[in-house]
């Protein structure tokens, strides 16, 4: 139990930091690894939680592809990122304000609700117990045959946002020379090896 | 005291607090904005896991699952327009993003 609080009250610590430094990091190389960072503490909220699959995912996927795909384009880009930092604290004040209007609101909410029985009465996919059937097994058991459309239509979308991403970056530009493997493989060797007859000091 | 679901959504709160914030505070800089949505986005997830373990129902981790799915698209064609609107202008300021402007 001391070890459980003792590691949610540090991961959950150096989560926020990590968040907040995203935010203000004046660099932004610097606020994409404070996210890779944020991305492990929450995974490691995850395990806690008893959720192994999708800590792993959020791993691969916001590690490994997302968060490399924002370390890409900062490094790709070529900007000024201070000017882009100008009016930084003109903003502070009315952030601030939103801010503290939504985290009050934010705990009013979580200090005024209950369950109800009746939803812990009947879940409608209960986690069966973990020492029988691991976490991504009972996952995929219900992600394969009840929500199986679901898993479909968020594939399609993967499959439209790699499409569109590629439609988007792809440019033809003109006076690039490109490689027409149809003609390289077409050549003969009459079009490419001539043999002449040098005379000789002559000279071609 | 035991860790109960009231400390993960008080985390997950504070987390989507500081998303927020992030987008006030970085009005110019769309990566900024951009890596503020992941926050939001990582803090629902962390209120639909903690739900779901202390409801003991799976539906929620498949319901983060499927956010996760959503968020990874989202940021991939997002950078996709940044690349391509930074070509085109030279610049990644949201306050020049106004050629649809009549």
């Amino acid at each position: 139990m001391i070890v459980e609080n003792l590691v949610f009250y540090t991961f959950s610590a150096i989560l926020l930091v990590s968040s907040i430094m995203v935010i203000s990091a004046r660099n932004p190389v610097h606020a994409v690894l404070a996210l890779v960072a944020t991305f492990f503490l929450g995974a490691g909220l995850f395990v806690l939680l008893g959720a192994e699959f999708l800590a792993m995912t959020l791993v691969i996927v916001y590690v490994g592809a997302v968060a490399v795909l924002f370390l890409f384009v900062v490094m790709m880009l070529d900007i000024s990122f201070a000017e882009l930092r100008q009016g930084f604290l003109r903003y502070l004040p009315v952030g601030g304000l939103v801010g503290l209007v939504l985290v009050v609101e934010l705990v009013l909410v979580e200090l005024h609700w209950t369950v109800t029985p009746k939803v812990l009465d009947k879940p409608a996919a209960p986690i069966p117990p973990s020492d029988q059937v691991s976490n991504s097994h009972a996952l995929g058991h219900i992600l394969y045959t009840q929500y199986f459309y679901l898993f479909q239509a968020s594939g399609l979308i993967l499959l439209i946002a790699m499409i569109g991403a590629i439609v988007l970056s792809l440019r033809s530009r003109a006076h690039v020379r490109r490689q027409s493997v149809a003609a390289q493989v077409g050549r003969q060797t009459a079009d490419a090896v001539a043999v002449r007859q040098v005379s000789t000091g002559g000279g071609v | 005291m035991e860790i109960g679901l009231g400390h993960y959504l008080t985390v997950a709160a504070i987390l989507f607090t500081i998303g927020v914030f992030g987008i006030f505070l970085n009005r110019k800089n769309v990566i900024t904005i951009l890596m503020s949505i992941e926050l939001m986005l990582l803090a629902v997830n962390i209120n639909l896991v903690a739900f779901s373990a202390y409801l003991h129902d799976l539906v929620g981790q498949v319901f983060a699952m499927f956010i996760l799915t959503v968020a990874a698209a989202e940021s991939a064609i997002g950078l996709a327009i940044l690349v391509v609107y930074f070509r085109n202008r030279g610049s990644i300021a949201v306050e020049d993003i106004n050629m649809m402007k009549g």
